[in-house]
């Protein structure tokens, strides 16, 4: 019988703790160096492209792999060869696996007839669950019956009743439909904040992401890129990749022409002379004058102006062309062909009817404040 | 190209083209008839009130009456049913059993073992006749002067000998039978979704737990399907049969082909009805099991992938 983790190692802040671990499949590194650290109640993403290891680490919390080195901790006890079935981790799978010869309350009672609780609590902790999930009188339907979004809440009541100390998910939303997503994150992030349960939560949907979690860790080929709140992602990318994967952002190539290393600031030259200042998001990095360099500028930081740039002190302004201009509802989204190449610069209608002011080939200037400048050296 | 040269007239190529389908579909009905109207013509001659076989004379079931009164007939029907059983239950839980050791064998050996079950199955009911009865005959000589060296030794009076008999049918059956259990059960454990026993691991059910509360349920049908086919093919066989069987305890098949020998009474006949009915009965129950299976795991496919629009309720 699964003993959950005991309450001596309660005052450990972290749930989960994954301390240098690696999952190596033959000459495939799935899951490289990775440091995690969970904390009680929050809820947790895993981001990345496919095949960055996402599941393999998922699995390695839950205990169907067994990581080739590096240790784990959950509640504060390391869970090296303690096999899926002690440990108090429960699991939401993408394609729900739910049980096809049982209804939907023996499926969600499963865990709890494995722990030998009494057949009046199983029934009453099973209501609850599906009271939770807004399925109560769904009780005695098959599985099989039920519609995606449906068959998905059954799998989270499963999941939910057993009172895990930690609930993974793998990408449980993607067979659902972009309406049918859009709710059931909100649904999914209620419940987590009502229950209080740590949500390790995988997925490919940068929307999803920052919609849902506290802590983003966004993962490429097997290694964590850089670990975050929403804000200091999408604020602060530490490379490339990550300011690639979590929002769009317009990128200018340079060489680092000035360093102030203790003040995390760089200046970069374009080929084109052009010299942008900007801070550099990557604490760790020790780049020297001449390295490759990349600016990147969120769309929405770009100020778009009739007539040719003035310049200002303290900001960036280039002459341009409005290329293409497209209509998103609350926004708009302007392809601009500039001096420094193509920009994507975006509007938002604060409410009332925008009165355009640009128009498609005409002549502008853009400009941004070095404020918005990310340098990125890696 | 095609639009300067005039194509041949539309109703010609119609005219060809229902020509052959009426080939097609006479062809298919000469088929049917050829196997099927033997099968009725026995079914129908079992009825018949008359004397001989070759008129028919009103019906009756005057010659069930015989056959069910037909000591010789009802002992070989129950040897047929004992040996039927007992090639189920057997065939069914080794085959069961092998098609989950395969399942966790590494995949060169498994490939082996997997040429080696179709070839089972494949073998001629002759040669595996021929085969068991060697190995049989081989093997009692061995063991019974071994038997009787032991009880003359413990001096416990006259030894006990082994020989064929209904034992030795039971045996070459479930040779062959257990493949089929295998390959069908195979065939449900590689259809069958890995994440259900994880899922179960993940609720805290034991290996063993996991087994009897997530995989039997799963592999039900495959088992009750190999179940029914074991005894089918039991039920019907004969050629094995005719080889290990022992003296004077024939199988219902061994049984009518040795009275057609003395000329076909229409008490064969309905001997062979009865037969055909049980088969069929069987054989129907299989392909119900299996439709009722894979619209199941039909409705869980479409459920999990295409999500219903009404899913918000
Ligand atoms: N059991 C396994 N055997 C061999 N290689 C594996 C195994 N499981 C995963 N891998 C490999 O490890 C890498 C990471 O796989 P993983 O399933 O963790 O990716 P993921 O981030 O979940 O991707 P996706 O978004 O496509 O689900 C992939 O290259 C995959 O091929
Ligand atoms: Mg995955």
């Amino acid at each position: 019988m699964p003993s959950p983790p005991d309450s001596t190692s309660r005052d450990v802040s972290a749930d989960v703790e994954l301390i240098d671990v690696t999952k190596r499949f033959g000459s495939v590194t799935a899951v490289d160096h990775v440091a995690l650290q969970i904390e009680r109640g929050s809820f947790y993403s895993l981001l990345g492209p496919s095949g960055c290891g996402k599941t393999t680490t998922l699995r390695m919390i839950a205990g169907f792999e067994q990581p080739t080195s590096g240790e784990i901790l959950i509640a504060g006890v390391p869970v090296a060869g303690v096999p899926p079935y002690r440990r108090n981790v429960n699991t939401v799978f993408q394609h729900y696996a739910l049980f096809p010869h049982m209804d939907v309350a023996r499926n969600v009672g499963y865990g709890l007839r494995q722990v030998g609780v009494t057949r009046d609590e199983e029934q009453r902790r099973v209501g609850e669950a599906l009271d939770l999930v807004r399925l109560s009188g769904y009780d005695r339907r098959r599985t099989w019956e039920l519609s995606g979004g449906q068959q998905q809440r059954v799998a989270l009541a499963r999941a939910l009743v057993n009172r895990p100390t930690v609930l993974l998910l793998d990408e449980p939303l993607g067979a659902l439909d972009l309406k049918l997503r859009k709710e059931m994150q909100l649904e999914l992030k209620g419940l987590q904040q009502e229950l209080g349960i740590t949500f390790v939560y995988v997925t490919h949907d940068q929307d999803e992401a920052l919609t849902m979690s506290d802590v983003i860790v966004v993962m490429r080929d097997g290694r964590v890129q850089q670990q975050g709140s929403p804000e200091a992602l999408y604020e602060r990318p530490v490379n490339r990749f990550v300011a690639g994967f979590i929002g769009q952002s317009n990128t200018i190539a340079g060489r680092l022409s000035g360093l102030d290393l203790d003040g995390g600031m760089a200046s970069v030259e374009t080929p084109t002379g052009l010299v942008l200042n900007g801070r550099i998001t990557d604490h760790g990095a020790r780049p020297s004058i001449g390295d490759e360099a990349i600016v990147a500028i969120r769309p929405e930081r770009l100020e778009i102006a009739p007539g040719t740039p003035s310049p200002t002190a303290g900001w960036t302004s280039v002459a341009g062309r409005i290329h293409q201009e497209t209509y998103l509802g609350d926004q708009t989204e302007y392809r601009l062909a500039t001096d420094l190449g193509q920009l994507v610069a975006r509007r938002a209608h604060h409410g009332h009817a925008e009165t355009t002011t640009v128009r498609s080939g005409e002549s502008i200037s853009v400009r941004w404040p070095d404020d918005a400048n990310l340098v990125l050296v890696a | 190209m095609t639009d300067r040269t005039t194509p041949p007239p539309r109703a010609a190529i119609d005219r060809a083209g229902r020509w052959v389908d009426r080939a097609f579909r006479i062809q298919a009905t000469a088929l049917y008839l050829f196997l099927y109207v033997p099968i009725a013509l026995v079914v129908l001659f079992s009825f018949n009130a008359g004397n001989r076989t070759g008129e028919l004379r009103g019906l009756s079931l005057r010659w069930y009456q015989v056959a069910v009164e037909d000591p010789f007939a009802m002992g070989a029907l129950q040897n047929s049913f004992v040996v039927g059983a007992w090639t189920a239950v057997i065939a069914t839980t080794l085959g069961t059993l092998a098609a989950l050791a395969l399942q966790r064998t590494p995949r060169r050996i498994r490939a082996v073992f997997e040429a080696i079950t179709y070839v089972a199955i494949i073998i001629p009911g002759i040669v595996i006749g021929i085969a068991t009865l060697i190995f049989f005959v081989n093997a009692f000589a061995w063991i019974n002067p071994q038997l009787a060296g032991i009880w003359a030794a413990i001096g416990a009076g006259a030894p006990p000998t082994i020989g064929t008999g209904l034992h030795t049918i039971i045996a070459a059956h479930v040779l062959f039978t257990m493949a089929i259990v295998i390959v069908l059960v195979r065939a449900r454990l590689a259809g069958m979704d890995r994440s259900l026993t994880e899922a179960s691991f993940d609720l805290f059910a034991s290996p063993l737990r996991t087994f009897v509360q997530v995989t039997l349920p799963q592999l039900r049908p495959a088992i009750i399907t190999g179940a029914l086919l074991a005894f089918t093919f039991s039920f019907d066989d004969y050629v094995i049969a005719s080889f290990v069987a022992g003296p004077g305890k024939p199988t219902l098949p061994m049984y009518v082909f040795s009275s057609i020998r003395r000329g076909i009474t229409p008490e064969i006949n309905a001997i062979a009805a009865m037969v055909l009915t049980v088969t069929v009965t069987l054989l129907v129950i299989v392909s119900l099991i299996y439709r009722r299976s894979s619209r199941i795991a039909a409705a869980q496919r479409a459920a999990a992938t295409a999500d219903a629009a009404a899913g918000t309720s």
